[in-house]
């Protein structure tokens, strides 16, 4: 569990305009609390198109009070452009959206009042150290006085960055820089989180960092929504994602109720190596596998693996047998050509 | 959107920040400030001064003293609203990390001028400090110089914004400066008076922000009158407002697209 300083950061300066901008969330539940809470974030029809081309065509989106949702999908899909829309920063060419009950982009700065945002690019100030940086960021949420140095150490503290408050950015290594981040991004005690692939570019340590603060951040009643091309972080994270292609939903609902709609619970996967062929082996006993091919890799989908294993192990060949995951639903309904 | 801008209280989070970056350089910063025009008002006032003699009643280095107080506020104020934004804005990505906080283009490019406008008044006030201890100010109605300057440090920042909203790299810069910057501070009367050139070239400098400036300033420090001051103040003032509002559409369609 995370901690945070205090109930609430106000202070001397500016404490009406402090306690309106920090509505606290991660509060344990209140019973008189409705069961289903309106959700957080309503998208209907959302279209965004740059020249001719629609990047964005008619997205649908519904994300829950204190979920984690994930945006999944291939490089162009329109991930980014939907978080951009949902803050404000690009406006649609159509639909509707509404974030933390503000209708956007028309209220944007109200809802970013509540909101952090973990970019996809760094954007920490190079002008600043760890601390300064904070201290900057956290003014510009007008947020000041003597607890806000209480919050900033803690925040110091939550990112493993305890003894580096006076390091400049740039001697920072990239884990850190992300962890930083994570933290800035949440000086305001935001009721949302935004973050775009969060996790991008990161060794495994650092990765499990951000994982476990994530899941912290939700457990404590924070909502999250993020955007990854990982399917083991989504798969691990998230509660609901949506998976996006071409600027459309193709499937929305949780990691599980995807895998069972789309995939069958089986897979077999088999190398081709030169002069040696099992696909077609495969071709010809393979009637109730669903065969898949991609580029050397066959994956093989069956409701009941028993023949297939037999004839496999008949045949002398090496294979992978394993339960269908993500990235099975994901390739299937994106493809397997490469992006740009 | 509409299409004036509407900055908040929150462009001063934008100020406090490049005023926080400043503090860490203000030794330099206001060494440069005062050694400069000192520098200058030495060299050329003295030594080019005794070539010249005094120009009216005005002694030569009087004439000029006056006339760096402006183009040093013009410079300073372009040069921050130009180069240092630009940074902030394309290299820094401090513009990207403030847009995710809940402040607006218009609250970043107000607080920007108004930033770059303070910083060509910190020159401009260490000119006047060196100029009033070398005798070169008339009375203590030359404090009223200040607030002109800040207004047109604010205007020439707008404008220079403007640049900068157009600007895909630091080279574009030049443009304004060759083609804008220095004609306007060579025509614009801060090295000698504007009445040596041809009519039309008057005519046309008189177009520009900076020779307004020099005739609001000039008569207040070297105790002269002012001439037209409601249309000198107004003009800096206009080139203020459209500067404003063009940069600040320029950039809300660069950086929230």
């Amino acid at each position: 569990m995370m901690e945070w300083p205090g109930s609430s950061v106000v202070d001397d300066g500016v404490p009406a305009a402090y306690d309106e901008a920090l509505p606290r969330v991660s509060a344990p539940m209140q019973l008189e609390q409705p069961v289903a809470a309106a959700p957080l974030v309503i998208a209907r029809g959302l279209y965004k198109c740059y020249g001719t081309q629609p990047v964005v065509d008619g997205v649908d989106l519904e994300v829950r009070q204190g979920e984690c949702f994930g945006l999944l999908g291939p490089n162009g899909a329109g991930k980014t452009t939907t978080l951009r829309m949902l803050l404000g920063l690009t406006p649609p060419d159509g639909g509707e959206l509404e974030v933390l009950g503000e209708p956007i982009p028309a209220r944007a700065r109200e809802a970013r009042v509540q909101i952090g945002v973990v970019p996809q690019f760094d954007s920490l100030d190079p002008d600043f150290t760890v601390r300064e940086n904070l201290i900057t960021y956290a003014r510009y949420f007008g947020l000041r006085g003597r607890r806000l140095g209480t919050r900033i150490a803690a925040l110091l503290a939550l990112a493993n960055l305890e003894g580096r408050e006076d390091t400049p950015i740039a001697a920072l290594s990239g884990g850190m820089k992300r962890r930083l981040t994570l933290v800035r991004a949440l000086v305001n005690e935001p009721r949302l989180v935004v973050l775009d692939e969060p996790t991008t570019g990161l060794d495994p340590q650092a990765r499990h960092h951000i994982w476990r603060r994530l899941r912290e951040l939700r457990d404590a009643g924070t909502t999250l929504i993020m955007t990854t091309h990982y399917m083991e972080e989504a798969e691990r994270l998230c509660d609901r994602l949506a998976i996006l292609d071409a600027g459309r939903v193709l499937a929305c609902g949780t990691p599980r109720a995807l895998i069972q709609a789309h995939i069958e619970p089986h897979v077999i996967e088999l190398t081709d190596t030169p002069g040696h062929r099992p696909s077609d082996v495969v071709a010809s006993w393979a009637s109730g596998v669903r065969v898949h091919r991609a580029g050397d890799l066959v994956l093989l989908y069956t409701v009941d693996p028993g023949p297939v294993l037999r004839a496999l192990n008949a045949a002398g060949l090496r294979y992978l047998h394993r339960p269908a995951n993500l990235e099975d639903v994901f390739l299937k309904l994106t493809g397997h050509e490469l992006r740009d | 959107m509409s299409v004036v801008p509407r900055p908040s209280f929150r462009s001063l989070a934008v100020w406090q920040r490049n005023l926080r970056v400043w503090r860490k350089m203000w030794i330099p910063s206001t060494l440069g400030n005062f050694g400069e025009p000192l520098l200058y008002l030495l060299a050329f006032g003295y030594g080019f001064g005794q070539l010249v003699g005094d120009l009216g009643q005005l002694p030569y280095v009087a004439f000029l003293a006056s006339g760096i107080i402006c183009s040093s506020a013009l410079f300073t104020a372009s040069f921050e609203a130009m180069y240092s934004a630009f940074t902030r804005m394309a290299n820094q990505q401090s513009w990207s990390a403030m847009l995710n906080a809940p402040l607006l283009v218009d609250d970043i490019v107000f607080g920007e001028v108004l930033w770059a406008a303070t910083k060509g008044l910190m020159s401009a006030t260490a000119i006047l400090l060196v100029a009033a201890v070398m005798g070169l100010v008339a009375d203590w109605r030359a404090l009223w110089a200040l607030p002109v300057v800040a207004l047109s440090g604010f205007a020439f920042a707008a404008c220079a914004m403007v640049v900068t909203a157009l600007a895909r790299s630091y080279d574009f810069f030049l443009y304004f400066f060759t083609l804008i910057l220095t004609p306007m501070l060579l025509t614009g009367g801060v090295f000698f008076p504007r009445e040596q050139f041809p009519e039309w070239l008057q005519i046309l400098a008189y177009i520009l922000p900076l020779p307004h400036v020099i005739e609001l300033v000039r008569p207040l420090l070297t105790g002269g009158s002012l001439h037209q001051p409601w249309l000198n103040l107004a003009v800096v003032a206009g080139y203020g407002l459209i500067g404003l509002i063009t940069a600040t559409t320029l950039i809300r369609r660069r950086m929230v697209c």
